[in-house]
């Protein structure tokens, strides 16, 4: 293989990893915005979060990683679900922007908290693939790469399997279709809700775990929540599966850009992306023919 | 009291809007039971008093024994209560026969693991919630449109799928909000069919509000008109037509 073939597939393999990040972040966004019509800003945050405690649990406390990442997933999914069920709650059926503004209130809080618990300085945590790679052919591949791509299907599949086979995950498509008719077929609404905010933020804890070693934890770690909204647009908002191609997709943009672009559009390509799709194409490559029922 | 359904004395306000002041009435099992009046009579508030989705003021609605009022609004179906919309509240993402499956969800499918794994007692409920949904499919002639979406269908059929989803959740008692309105004469003339068929063959009683007095004339055994929240009478349908104060109220004398 030539060094530019061998170039490009080696970024977009680092791409699709960091991308499947993205996807995850954008898979608990769209289900919160399914399923209680919230742009959770706060997303991010929780991620973030969910990178300190970890890097506590690790660190600190001597945990194994394992049961650190359960604990730490057990933690994010507690905290979304307290978040949805005493909340967001209280303003239902105000405006759509009353909610955005609610969950930005609630990243800031967030993010100061954890800053005030874990200072400003970044760190890092092993992983129990920390510094190992793969050769396959003349790729070399960060074993850590391999395994966030495998966690990432694993989640997915779970999660399709779980909305597509379960009636507790049929439930939750049926209250996001129509609450009412909902409950009056027996479907516990308010708590299928939280629910879905608490698997969000275990989704998102797993992120956090995930990412972190490659970006270190740091409190910037929440702006994988506005890259994961480019992916949501890019890939049409309100789509289960639009969240993963688009998050893919940025995770690779990003990767090539960051090559060969000129410096600094790394940064940048996922909001660029984000504006280019809005312009050209707003209903994203997987995005619902129909208008949202009002 | 009455054993099987009664309102008592009950009220409704947002503010200083009364929407129902003091209404009482009971409903006797196998009954079907209409309540007219003009519009803002009140008619609709009582069935989202009675499906939990407000709180009344103040009284009781008892059925079976059981205060109503005190039930969480997504147990409502398990005490053998549903109900249709005059608005048609569907999945309009689903299939008609989703649709009725979900009507289902009340009786028990195994817990979540034998469902991903498939397991035979879940096979087993699966059939049998499906065997009951094509009862009710058979019933309201919907075999067409059992794979359609609910989105692209016309208005007429949808009023019956949403029917046939009530149906399909087996009620004891049946509330139907204007199941008439928007229906074209043939599909009315059905409507009252089967309203008799719901009334004699599967022994569900039924609360209807609804304007088309032809059919509340066919269909019911009683009849209570409501006008500014209130009872102003009750009887079979020629006696409440031509009550006095049914009359004024209509008349507005």
């Amino acid at each position: 293989m030539n060094p530019q073939t061998l170039q490009i597939l080696q970024l977009t393999l680092n791409g699709i990893a960091i991308g499947s990040i993205y996807a995850l972040v954008a898979l608990g966004l769209v289900m919160i915005y399914k399923a209680t019509e919230v742009i959770n800003f706060a997303h991010g945050d929780i991620l973030m979060g969910s990178a300190f405690v970890a890097w506590g649990l690790i660190t600190i406390a001597g945990l194994p990683f394992w049961l650190a990442v359960i604990i730490t997933m057990l933690i994010a999914a507690g905290i979304s679900w307290l978040l949805e069920a005493r909340v967001m709650r209280v303003i239902v059926g105000q405006p759509h922007f009353a909610g955005a503004m609610l969950t930005l209130a609630i990243a800031f809080m967030l993010r100061g908290a954890v800053s005030m618990a874990f200072g400003p300085s970044s760190r890092t945590f092993q992983t129990p693939w920390s510094g190992q790679s793969t050769h396959v052919g003349g790729l070399v591949i960060a074993d850590l790469n391999l395994v966030i791509i495998a966690a990432a299907l694993i989640i997915t599949a779970l999660l399709f399997a779980f909305l597509r086979f379960s009636s507790l995950g049929i439930s939750i498509q049926a209250a996001s279709q129509n609450q009412l008719a909902a409950y009056l077929c027996g479907i516990p609404v308010k708590r299928l809700n939280s629910f879905v905010w608490a698997m969000a933020g275990a989704m998102a804890a797993v992120g956090g775990v995930l990412l972190a070693p490659i970006a270190l934890v740091d409190i910037g770690l929440w702006f994988v929540v506005l890259k994961a909204l480019a992916a949501l647009v890019l890939g049409g908002f309100g789509s289960i599966p639009g969240a993963i191609v688009g998050g893919l997709l940025i995770g690779v943009v990003e990767q090539l850009a960051g090559v060969y672009l000129p410096d600094g559009f790394k940064d940048v390509m996922a909001y660029l992306v984000l504006i280019a799709v809005l312009i050209l194409y707003p209903r994203g490559l997987l995005g619902e023919a129909h208008g949202r029922r009002v | 009291m009455s054993g099987f359904f009664a309102v008592e004395h009950l009220e409704l306000s947002f503010g200083g809007v009364h929407a129902i002041r003091d209404l009482s009435f009971s409903v006797e099992q196998g009954e079907v039971f209409a309540i007219i009046g003009p519009n803002g009579a009140g008619k609709t508030s009582v069935f989202n008093v009675i499906t939990r989705v407000f709180d009344p003021s103040a009284g009781r609605v008892v059925f079976q024994g059981n205060d109503i009022t005190a039930v969480a609004r997504h147990q409502v179906v398990n005490h053998g209560i549903a109900r249709t919309f005059q608005n048609i509240e569907l999945f309009e993402g689903a299939t008609v026969l989703q649709n009725l499956l979900l009507g289902r969800h009340r009786f028990p499918h195994g817990n979540i693991l034998a469902q991903l794994c498939w397991l035979p007692n879940v096979r087993r409920a699966e059939e049998e919630s499906r065997a009951r949904v094509e009862d009710v499919i058979e019933l309201l002639d919907l075999a067409p449109y059992r794979n359609a979406l609910v989105a692209g269908l016309p208005y007429g059929v949808r009023k019956v799928v949403e029917l046939a989803r009530a149906l399909a959740t087996q009620p004891k008692l049946l509330l139907l909000d204007e199941p008439a309105s928007g229906l074209n004469p043939e599909e009315a003339r059905d409507l009252a069919f089967w309203i008799d068929d719901i009334k004699h063959d599967l022994g569900i009683t039924v609360i209807m509000v609804e304007h088309d007095m032809s059919l509340v004339a066919e269909a019911a055994d009683r009849v209570l008109c409501m006008n500014m929240g209130e009872a102003i009478a009750t009887g079979s349908a020629a006696e409440v037509r031509a009550h006095p104060d049914v009359l004024a109220a209509y008349l507005g004398t």
